[in-house]
């Protein structure tokens, strides 16, 4: 029978499973049974925006992806599709025969590191060896000597994904050359910038290409022991890894005796539990060690003095997975995409009010302007671009006018922002920017563990005077007690999370300080988000008094007689905006 | 073992399961973290007994396991809820509204965050982030991720459970 060459696919991380596809996969393994296809498992597809995904390939090799595939709705693809050869167009995103409205979101991307997830199955290796994997390790421990394989790194351009963009290669011969014995390699997958997800993609859909990059790294320094640290809050990533290390072990591509050398490496895993300055290399060591995750002063730098004492070479999981690409292709190929100064591709997850969510790998040197419109398709509801958050709470806002930036490590960094690990949030004319100021020094000041004074206390009173900024209570000379506070924690603090902990106040002041202006000065916020700084007020000429504000009101501050104008009484509201929502005659206004 | 009981004469704390997990970790490096993590799993929080003898049998000063328990966001010195809210603060989360998300939360379940119910059935936490970004506003049930929340979703979640 012609189905039986069919091949079904779901997109089974923690998104597609948060939209629904565990039961999706659950009822087309029911649904085609009789047609003997055993649906496949596969990681992130990327497009997070029309989850849960499923998708077709034809015997002839076409593909065919379906977005919001409910459990409910995959009937029409195996009877219409599978069995009746047609595709089913209504719910078609992307095909590799027809064209979608999402081309868009494909057109600029340039998917080498998530080339291989959302295609291969994360919990078989033999998914993974059949797309090429362990064929650069294979080269490297074959072929190769450690100081070659530092160079190819180095040859590479390759920085540091994680933050700062150091030059990994460098960090890999500063451990190479470290004195002592025991050597060890981590990763950092303590992935804790809100807004950011690449890391657990990476996890989840392609586990044994970090696995190999990890490995790639031990055998070029020199270690035989390694630690990934992950969140406690990716229970599936750390799953799909137990599973991954498990058969990388029974394969020889780790362990003892790698692919019957000499070389051994061992590889662990190590929850992490719950800070966000773990994601601080020296801190992140301390937990792995079992203490308070606390940074201490560097140098000396981990590369010679890292774990128990140890040379520690780390790096994040992007990082590493960059590694067998390069290895796969050569450092002068890997090089040849990208910019300059920042070779290769990186991964953005797009997010907040944008059309397109989801993850887009692009080559980098491209513009902002690009990922957002271009990728993402623009912005939701098609509403006013405001600005774009890059680099979590350590990273920057750009406005407008920088949307022609060129997506790079020191362009970014010169303008305010940072790389970071690829956060992207997009904001519209809906969102304050002092509020979200506010709420990042929020979570920062939160986040501080406590050890230096500038970042414990000086966080703490710059986000007392954004508190009372956003209360309607700023006072003049706010704006400059933020700004040369916000320079002395910088120039102050003891590690990066302390450093960087005020630039979405520097940066907001930068781009928009008129907002700040017009909360101290005229007690107005512009995108009526800040509650002390508004009011709902009712239209009288178009309210037609049909009493849904009335009711729907959780604090009864709606009062008027039916068929006749109603009334909010402000000293009662809480502004919550309910009533707005609910109104159909777009008779209430915000002032 | 006997020594650790001396000073709870009239302590009733079935010390088995620590015994058990402590054993299960003997004679690898930096397990505090771990260990601590695995009590938490049986127990649903950190029972200060629990925390006390894993430090005697670590040969660690009390203070050092009880910092690093109070150090992380993951670890709860009180019992919990049966089932774990958590409802995500992240940015993008915050930008699609996560704030109602919460205001819903809180009055369907009369609790605020970091409060557990009387009949010990929900707690409500928040977390900030958990990397489901592209489905904001999001929260998470025990180990299950909901996304694309609306107040109206809420309740009807929190019937299945």
């Amino acid at each position: 029978m012609e189905a039986q060459s069919y091949r079904v696919r779901v997109g089974l991380a923690t998104c597609g499973i948060a939209a629904g596809a565990s039961k999706t996969y659950d009822k087309l393994v029911s649904l085609l049974a009789e047609h003997d296809i055993v649906p496949e498992r596969t990681g992130c597809i990327g497009m997070c925006f029309s989850e849960p995904l499923v998708e077709v390939t034809t015997p002839a090799g076409e593909t065919y992806l379906y977005g919001d595939a409910t459990a409910d709705k995959v009937a029409a693809i195996v009877e219409q599709h599978i069995v009746g050869g047609k595709p089913v167009e209504e719910m078609l995103v992307l095909s590799s025969a027809a064209a979608t409205d999402n081309d868009h979101f494909m057109a600029k991307q340039h998917r080498v590191l998530l080339g291989h997830v959302g295609v291969i199955d994360p919990e078989s290796i033999d998914s993974y060896l059949a797309i090429d994997g362990y064929i650069a390790l294979t080269k490297v421990i074959n072929e190769m000597t450690q100081e070659e394989v530092i160079k190819e790194v180095q040859k590479s351009g390759l920085r540091g994904r994680g933050g700062a963009g150091f030059p990994t290669g460098m960090k890999w011969n500063f451990t190479y050359q470290a004195k002592g014995n025991k050597k060890y390699v981590v990763c950092n997958a303590d992935e804790g910038d809100p807004g950011a997800f690449m890391d657990r993609s990476v996890l989840e859909g392609d586990p044994h290409a970090l696995i190999e990059g990890m490995t790639i790294a031990a055998f070029a320094i020199g270690a035989d022991e390694g630690y990934i640290y992950v969140r406690a809050e990716y229970p599936l990533a750390i799953k799909r890894l137990q599973i991954a290390i498990k058969e990388a072990k029974a394969h020889g591509y780790l362990g003892n005796k790698i692919l019957g050398t000499d070389f051994c490496f061992d590889l662990k895993i190590k929850e992490g539990a719950g800070a966000f300055v773990c994601g601080e290399e020296t801190a992140l060591l301390a937990s792995i060690e079992g203490l308070r995750g606390i940074p201490r002063p560097r140098p000396p730098f981990p590369a010679n003095s890292g774990l128990w004492g140890k040379p520690t070479l780390l790096n994040n999981v992007e990082t590493y997975a960059n590694v067998p690409v390069i290895f796969r292709l050569g450092a002068d190929e890997y090089g040849k995409v990208g910019a300059e100064r920042s070779k290769g591709t990186k991964v953005f997850a797009l997010t907040g009010k944008i059309k397109k969510t989801g993850l887009a790998e692009v080559p980098m040197g491209i513009t902002m302007r690009e990922i957002i419109y271009d990728v993402g398709g623009g912005i939701q509801d098609d509403r006013a671009f405001k600005a774009v958050q890059i680099g979590g709470p350590s990273g920057g806002c750009l406005p407008e006018e920088q949307l022609d930036l060129s997506v790079d490590y020191d362009s970014l960094t010169a303008a305010g922002a940072m790389m970071g690990s690829g956060g992207l949030v997009v904001m519209d004319e809906t969102t304050c920017m002092v509020d979200l100021a506010k709420f990042f020094l929020t979570f920062t000041q939160s986040e501080s563990c406590g050890k230096c004074t500038p970042c414990r206390e000086g966080t703490k009173r710059m986000l007392e005077i954004l508190e009372r900024i956003t209360a309607g209570q700023g006072k003049p000379g706010d704006i400059e007690t933020l700004e040369e506070m916000g320079a002395a924690i910088r120039d102050s603090a003891l590690c990066g999370l302390g450093q960087t902990a005020p630039n979405p106040v520097l940066s907001t002041l930068r781009y928009f300080r008129h907002e700040y202006e017009e909360h101290i000065n005229e007690g107005k916020c512009r995108a009526g988000v800040c509650s002390n700084l508004i009011s709902y007020n009712i239209i009288e000429d178009k309210c037609v008094g049909c009493t849904v504000c009335a009711k729907n009101c959780p604090v009864n501050a709606i009062s008027g007689e039916r068929k006749q104008p109603h009334e909010i009484d402000q000293s009662v509201c809480i502004k919550c905006g309910v009533c707005m929502e609910k109104c159909k005659f777009d008779a209430i206004i915000l002032k | 073992m006997k020594e650790a009981h001396e000073c709870h004469a009239e302590d009733s704390f079935d010390y088995a399961p620590v015994d058990e997990i402590l054993e299960r970790y003997q004679g690898q490096k930096g397990t505090t973290i771990p260990i601590l993590q695995a009590i938490q799993e049986f127990y649903g929080y950190l029972p200060r007994q629990a925390m006390a003898y894993t430090a005697k049998q670590l040969k660690v000063p009390f203070s050092r396991v009880y910092g690093v328990a109070t150090f992380y966001a993951q670890f709860h010195l009180t019992p919990r809820g049966e089932n774990i809210i958590r409802v995500c603060q992240g940015t993008a989360c915050h930008v699609r509204g996560a704030s109602k998300i919460v205001e819903a939360l809180k009055e369907q379940l009369g609790l605020d965050v970091g409060e557990t119910s009387n009949d010990q059935k929900f707690t409500l936490e928040s977390v900030a982030c958990i990397g489901a970004c592209g489905l904001a506003p999001v929260m998470m049930i025990n180990n299950d991720t909901f996304g694309r929340l609306t107040a109206e979703k809420i309740k009807e979640i929190l019937n299945n459970y």
